[in-house]
């Protein structure tokens, strides 16, 4: 636990040094939540639209700064050799995923506290949100996202992983339902979705946040599945250099 | 024996990086390992550090299987990278409190930057650092785990003179405490001032190993220069060798150096009002044993 403390401490340090990529990660979904929030554009079913959008916007911050942001931050690492001489300390593999899983759960809790006031000006009013429960998915979100980014940072040539990341980001943002309602997309598609750890994600924000009454089984056993062995399968698969 | 290497072998597909390569690094001393650049120097040295697989053949680093044991190794190793290693927008001093920590030995970080000389340089950050000091970095972080054996990968490299002093003087410190050092180089002066061992390597294979005092060969001739055209026969009758000259101002006598032989040379060079500029003892040096060796090996 001293070696993962010390890790994450370093992992946050870097995160604050590097403040032009700290402020992007926070002012894209303000300006995501901002513009759709005031341009009604996308459907939102039988939602209203601010209900909907809100915990999708939740949701594309959270795949973002943990799968996106942190895989490529990761590939760097792996180009100026910042791996390759961790690998040389005692520290393993689990525990610099578990350091990077939770450095950017600080961040993602520092976006929601950025994003819930400016939800707040776009009438978002809801009695009954579940935090607690919302702040647990948010911590499976940030494993599943974290484990996928690591997973291919930690194998991938950094062109490669660059690439990687920014596609798998498309795909999981159009079929996630984080942006664009699962409804929306054809049958097949949209069942084969519910996998999908952006879908789940989505899902449970919008059921612990809105207080909707949403479906929590299912989500909660995919969000778990990938929360568990994404990152488990990163510690493992991951190489220093 | 702190690092011993048996018959090993790594490729990278159809290329053969390092082929068959036995040798030993001692206890407590300093090993350089010597070659041209893609002679397999930092290959080996991967495999040492655990970083790299074996395609066959065998290493143990303090008795240890650095590819199954990686994680009881780092305990006891210190390793120094070629190159890179810190994120760029890191300031040293937390680089290097962070692998203190990491490494959980209890080395200071404070007194490890002032051990290097980066004690003014400690809110810089890596990517202010210039060549020299970012390898002294490197170093610190090596010695962060207060190590049993360290890997240096090229340490002088890009190192200006006061940074060499450092770096050199670093190393004698390790070795005379006990440390195992291994550095991997192809400055081969820098390599003969501070090692005590040589491992030659060639085109991924060992061409030659063991003590450096036992690889250099000593010539059985003085060589001195001073003007064009002295009279060999009278400085041969001062000398009581045959003396040759072998063109611009340079000689050689027939003669091992001892002293009374540099003194005789000297002292007649002296009295006929003939300058010295430059006087060779014979000893071969690490560049030269390497050419001889290497030169003939395939």
């Amino acid at each position: 636990m001293k070696r993962v403390r010390t890790q994450l401490r370093a992992e946050l340090m870097l995160i604050a040094r590097n403040g032009e990529q700290l402020l992007l990660t926070l002012v894209i979904p303000l300006i995501l939540l901002g513009f759709f929030g005031s341009v009604d554009v996308l459907p939102s079913g039988d939602t209203d639209p601010i209900r909907f959008l809100v915990p999708g916007v939740l949701a594309v911050a959270i795949m973002s700064t943990s799968m996106v942001s942190l895989g490529i931050a990761t590939g760097f690492e792996r180009s100026y050799l910042v791996l390759k001489r961790l690998g040389a300390t005692p520290l393993t593999r689990g525990e610099l995923v578990i350091a990077k899983v939770l450095s950017v759960f600080v961040v993602e809790v520092i976006q929601v506290l950025v994003l819930l006031p400016l939800a707040y000006l776009l009438d978002w009013r809801v009695v009954g949100s579940q935090w607690p429960l919302a702040l647990g998915v948010i911590l499976l979100g940030t494993a599943s996202f974290a484990g996928i980014g690591l997973l291919l940072s930690g194998r991938l040539r950094a062109e490669i992983n660059l690439a990687a990341q920014n596609g798998l980001y498309l795909i999981l943002l159009l079929l996630g339902g984080m942006i664009i309602p699962r409804d929306s997309l054809p049958g097949f598609l949209g069942n084969a979705a519910q996998a999908l750890p952006s879908t789940a994600l989505a899902d449970l924000l919008r059921t612990t946040l809105n207080n909707d009454g949403g479906a929590l089984l299912m989500p909660c056993g995919v969000l778990t599945a990938w929360g568990v062995l994404a990152p488990a399968i990163a510690a493992k698969r991951f190489r220093w250099s | 024996m702190s690092v011993v290497v048996e018959n090993l072998t790594v490729r990278y597909g159809d290329l053969t990086a390092v082929n068959d390569v036995s040798f030993t690094a001692p206890t407590g001393a300093v090993t350089v390992i010597l070659g041209p650049n893609g002679a397999g120097k930092t290959s080996t040295i991967e495999v040492c550090e655990g970083f790299r697989s074996a395609s066959s053949g065998s290493v143990r680093v303090l008795g240890l299987n650095p590819a199954s044991q990686h994680r009881e190794l780092t305990q006891r190793m210190g390793v120094m990278l070629q190159g890179g290693g810190v994120y760029p927008s890191a300031r040293v001093r937390d680089v290097i409190a962070h692998f203190c920590a990491l490494h959980g030995k209890g080395v200071n970080g404070a007194e490890l930057m002032e051990r290097v000389g980066l004690t003014s340089r400690a809110k810089g950050t890596w990517r202010r650092l210039s060549g020299g000091e970012q390898q002294r970095v490197s170093l610190a972080l090596a010695l962060a785990a207060d190590p049993e054996v360290v890997f240096l990968d090229e340490p002088s490299s890009g190192v200006d003179i006061e940074g060499r002093d450092v770096i050199r003087g670093i190393i004698n410190d390790l070795a005379q405490r006990g440390t195992t050092v291994v550095l991997a180089s192809h400055e081969m002066s820098e390599a003969e001032r501070v090692a005590a061992h040589a491992v030659f390597f060639k085109d991924g294979q060992v061409v030659a190993s063991g003590e450096i005092s036992t690889l250099l060969n000593v010539r059985k001739h003085l060589r001195f220069t001073s003007i064009d055209g002295i009279a060999t026969a009278d400085i041969a009758i001062a000398a009581g060798s045959p003396v040759k000259a072998l063109g611009e101002g340079r000689y050689e006598v027939a003669s091992e150096s001892t002293p009374q032989m540099v003194a005789r040379i000297t002292s007649w060079l002296s009295a006929q009002g003939y300058p010295l500029s430059g006087i060779d003892l014979g000893m071969e040096s690490l560049e030269d044993a390497y050419r001889r060796i290497a030169g003939g090996a395939r």
